[in-house]
């Protein structure tokens, strides 16, 4: 349900916008630490990777001052209904983000390990997906400032596209394996790098759940998934 | 692979359920039963086709802004609006099933079976035992002094106002403070056993302290009779009730569980409303 | 600012010097008129008494001591020439001046002591007697030069002495001034405000109450408001008339009897306590009405149980306000007759008596010197009487008193 006007109080209604700004700010901070960790990844770039992990402290920062601000309002404001579910779903897409954040650090943290790796196929699927899953969190992010449930019920189908990605970089890294057992090494390190962001993409459909229930007071039924690798074809 | 019990239970415990999503839709009967009310004053139309079912065991809050006609309808559930002259009450209302405005219907008798306490505490000048006495006496519920006694005991007791009075029982009733005030009123409503108890903004008088004993003794209250509640507080309203009622204008707009009303309500005004962005 | 402030304390103090000042020139006025009564009618609650030696074998009085014994008494003093013998024994006395020194109450008192005392017929009795009006004067002040020498002369006897007149409380009228007494017209005064309040009282309670919680609000209930509070206003000389055509010329009820004294003061009483009952039952906060209809009290047991205890203080203010006035009424009862000249006091409603202020309206228009310190007295009495009854009254409304 849209907002029709202000609050009677317009101290409320800025305390929300200094929410939304601090989710966007978070959100902002994972899509750039996720970009920089692909584009460190494929161009080998080690100091850009040791930056991505210290600026993670940034968005763990955010996270806490989130949390403080959540539990204020809620203490002083005692929203109701809408508003409510606004400042709850805030709570939980920051947690969300930060873990978001967290894989990018994860990321960062493995390209030093894989300086021999360059001549592995798969690398090249994983700026695309990674693309994707950024533009997931993106749009989702957007459309809990907007409180548009129509756009997070768009981003949960692109979550498909990321999960067929993954289910071929995995069949591909493991016939790499099989084929190139000395590489084992460095595909596991690709395999879970492709699993982070396979998470991503999963984590932006849970913000799009939280975004949904925020803006219409109802859960969204179980949505299509992509192609289980673990169940026979 | 063998298959192995495990000693353990591995059933999984149940989710627990919220209090009032125990009962199946349409199963409880209404203990009164507004339908297609309407109240003139005068000319002016002050509540417009207002239907709700009062059940018992239940709270039901009417909220609204001010001058919404919450109170006016709590006054037709006892007809506390004949009182008025310029008043009149269209549509049909029905305690247990029977017309409380049909020539049959006693309103002495319905208003001892409704009771109601008010906004402001309004205790007789008299003794407290006489203030929670005099009901039961015009209405012959007792037989004699210790009848009386038991019967005023009891009152304050379920009052809980009993420790802190019982031994000054004929010291005047406004000589307590405010809040006691108010549960001698609750007292003096109990003493004539009614079935629905009606209460009018019964807090907005007291502090904090006081306003909280007296929602307890609400929800120790459900139990045994109907309560209908109009309170301008909703934050009080969430806490006290399991139904609540929004009025807007003379008319009902919403009408639903409390749970259901603060979290997801239906309509715009009510969400409105409770999120304050209400003019 | 500070003129602000200054002008503003300035203003204050002005306001309540004016204040002080209109209380303390009511109080002055107040204590000029009770000073001068005061001044006035002492003398009036004492009379002068001078001894006379009666040899009673030897005067002309035949009385057989036996009768005085037995119920007939009062009769046979009546019959007996008491007036003569005293006289013959006070010119005996004090010389041929002194023939007319005891009035009536002299006589009166003489009868009384024989009563009291048979046995004084058998020999001579010297008593000290009331004397008559006209010495009564020129001993307290000045008079009849004649008298003024008589009493001048007894008095260097020392044979005069002034003594608290009891009879004044006691006796009835009379044309002797120095024999009047009050009582008479305080039992007519009493009688009438009794009738007047047990008419006026439950009729104007019930009224307001009617009015008030049951009566319809349209035209005629507006009208009868307005007729009320205009009766209030009638000056009471009309109420008189009213009486007189109705309850006398009418009715034929007897004329001059605290009957129709108080049904006459009761009309007049009425349109008040009406009035400040309808103030007082309108002050109850309706929160006290709510409260009882919402325990299920009918309307009766509403304004019976609750409104009119909680409206009483202000009804028997009203009705303290009202019997004050008709205590003082005069004009109305002249009109219906209570002006004549009654000798025995009332012993019902439906004997002919008088009432204080119409008795004190009689005695100042008398021309005996005599009745000049009688009026003041009795003006006194009826003060003391107000007094009393405004007092219990008052009681009785604090007693009635409660705090809601």
């Amino acid at each position: 349900m849209a907002t029709s006007s202000g609050h009677t109080i317009k101290a409320f209604d800025e305390d929300l916008d200094r929410l939304r700004a601090l989710i966007n700010q978070m959100g902002g901070l994972a899509e750039h630490a996720i970009r920089e960790s692909m584009r460190c990844l494929v161009e080998r770039d080690l100091e850009g990777a040791e930056k991505i992990v210290e600026n993670d402290k940034k968005l763990d920062a955010l996270e806490m001052e989130t949390e403080r601000r959540v539990v204020q309002l809620i203490a002083l404001r005692a929203p109701m209904a809408g508003d409510l579910r606004d400042v709850v779903a805030a709570l939980k897409i920051s947690s969300v983000v930060e873990r978001i954040g967290d894989y990018a650090k994860n990321i960062a943290k493995r390209v030093p390990l894989l300086d021999k790796a360059h001549t592995i196929e798969p690398i090249s699927l994983m700026p695309e997906m990674a693309r994707i899953a950024t533009e997931m969190v993106h749009d989702v992010l957007n459309a809990f400032v907007e409180r548009d449930a129509e756009a997070a019920l768009r981003v949960v189908e692109r979550d498909r596209a990321v999960d067929d990605f993954y289910n071929s970089i995995f069949r591909a890294l493991l016939t790499f394996m099989m084929e190139n057992p000395s590489n084992i090494g460095q595909s596991t390190h690709l395999l879970f790098i492709a699993k982070n962001i396979e998470r991503v993409g999963d984590h932006a459909t849970n913000i799009a759940e939280m975004v949904y229930y925020a803006s219409t007071g109802q859960h969204l039924a179980d949505r299509p998934r992509g192609h289980d690798p673990l169940k026979p074809e | 692979m063998t298959e192995s019990e495990t000693t353990a239970s591995t059933t999984v415990p149940p989710v627990p359920q919220p209090a009032d999503a125990a009962e199946p839709a349409g199963q409880r009967t209404a203990k009164m039963r507004a339908i297609d009310i309407s109240v003139f004053y005068g000319e002016k139309k002050a509540l417009n086709d207002v239907s709700i079912d009062i059940y018992d065991d239940l709270v039901t809050a009417f909220i609204g802004p001010s001058g919404c006609g919450k109170s006016t309808f709590l006054r037709c559930l006892n007809r506390m609006n004949d009182t008025i002259p310029s008043a009149r009450v269209d549509g049909h209302i029905e305690l247990d099933g029977e017309d409380i405005n049909s020539a049959r219907m006693d309103v002495v008798q319905l208003r001892a079976r409704v009771g109601m306490v008010f906004q402001k505490p309004n205790p007789f000048p008299k003794s407290i035992y006489e203030n929670v006495a005099y009901g039961p006496r015009i209405h012959g519920l007792a037989a004699g002094k210790s009848e009386m006694d038991a019967i005023v005991e009891k009152s304050l007791k379920r009052a809980g106002l009993w420790e802190e009075v019982k031994d000054r029982l004929q010291e005047s009733g406004t000589a307590l403070s405010g809040g006691q005030q108010q549960r001698l009123c609750i007292a003096r409503a109990i003493a004539v056993d009614p079935e629905v108890i009606l209460m009018d903004e019964p807090c907005s008088a007291l502090d904090p302290i006081a306003t909280a004993k007296i929602e307890e003794l609400i929800h120790e209250l459900r139990g045994r009779y109907a309560i209908a509640i109009v309170t301008h507080n909703m934050q009080q309203a969430a806490r006290v009730s399991q139904r609540t009622a929004f009025f807007h204008l003379g008319e009902m707009v919403e009408y639903g569980k409390t749970s259901e009303i603060f979290t997801n309500p239906r309509e715009q005004r009510t969400q409105d409303y409770i999120t304050g962005r209400y003019g | 600012m500070e003129a602000r402030v200054r002008h503003r304390n300035a203003s204050e103090k002005r306001f309540r010097a004016a204040g002080f000042f209109a209380v303390s020139l009511s109080a002055l006025f107040l204590a000029l008129l009770l000073a001068n009564m005061a001044w006035k009618g002492l003398g009036g609650f004492t009379r002068t008494e001078a001894e006379l030696t009666i040899n009673f074998p030897k005067s002309d009085l035949l009385i057989d001591p036996a009768a005085l014994h037995g119920g007939q008494a009062q009769e046979v003093i009546g019959s007996a020439d008491l007036d003569g013998a005293v006289s013959q024994a006070a010119a005996a006395q004090y010389g041929p001046d002194a023939a007319e020194l005891f009035g009536a109450a002299g006589s009166r008192a003489l009868g009384r002591a024989l009563i009291k005392d048979p046995t004084l017929l058998q020999r001579s009795a010297t008593l000290w007697l009331p004397v008559g009006s006209k010495a009564d004067v020129a001993y307290k002040s000045e008079g009849d030069p004649r008298y003024d020498h008589l009493m001048a002369k007894i008095d260097a006897q020392d044979k005069v002495r002034l003594r608290f007149n009891s009879d004044f409380l006691t006796a009835s009228d009379a044309t002797d001034p120095s024999a009047v007494g009050i009582w008479g017209a305080l039992k007519g005064t009493f009688l009438t405000i009794m009738v007047t309040m047990l008419l006026a009282f439950p009729i104007g309670v019930l009224s307001a109450l009617y009015l008030e919680e049951f009566a319809p609000r349209n035209r005629w209930t507006d009208l009868i408001e307005v007729s009320i509070n205009n009766l209030a206003a009638v000056p009471s000389i009309i109420f008189g008339l009213l009486g007189l055509a109705v309850f006398l010329n009418f009715m034929h009820l007897p004329r001059s009897a605290p009957l129709v004294g108080g049904l006459t003061l009761a009309l007049m009483t009425m349109p008040v306590i009406v009035i400040a009952g309808r103030n007082a039952i309108t002050s109850v906060p309706p929160s006290i009405r709510d409260a009882a209809l919402g325990v299920g009290a009918s309307k009766m047991q509403v304004v019976f149980h609750h409104v009119l205890p909680l409206a009483l203080p202000g009804i028997l203010t009203g009705t303290i306000i009202g019997m004050a006035r008709a205590l003082g009424e005069t004009a109305p009862l002249l009109m219906i007759g209570m002006r004549a000249f009654i000798a025995a006091p009332p012993s019902g409603i439906t004997d002919p008596s008088s009432v204080l202020p119409v008795q004190i309206f009689l005695w100042s228009d008398e021309v005996d010197r005599g009745f000049v310190e009688k009026t003041s007295a009795a003006i006194i009495v009826l003060l003391i009487f107000m007094l009393l009854m405004n007092g219990l009254a008052i009681y009785l409304r604090n007693r009635f008193e409660q705090r809601w």
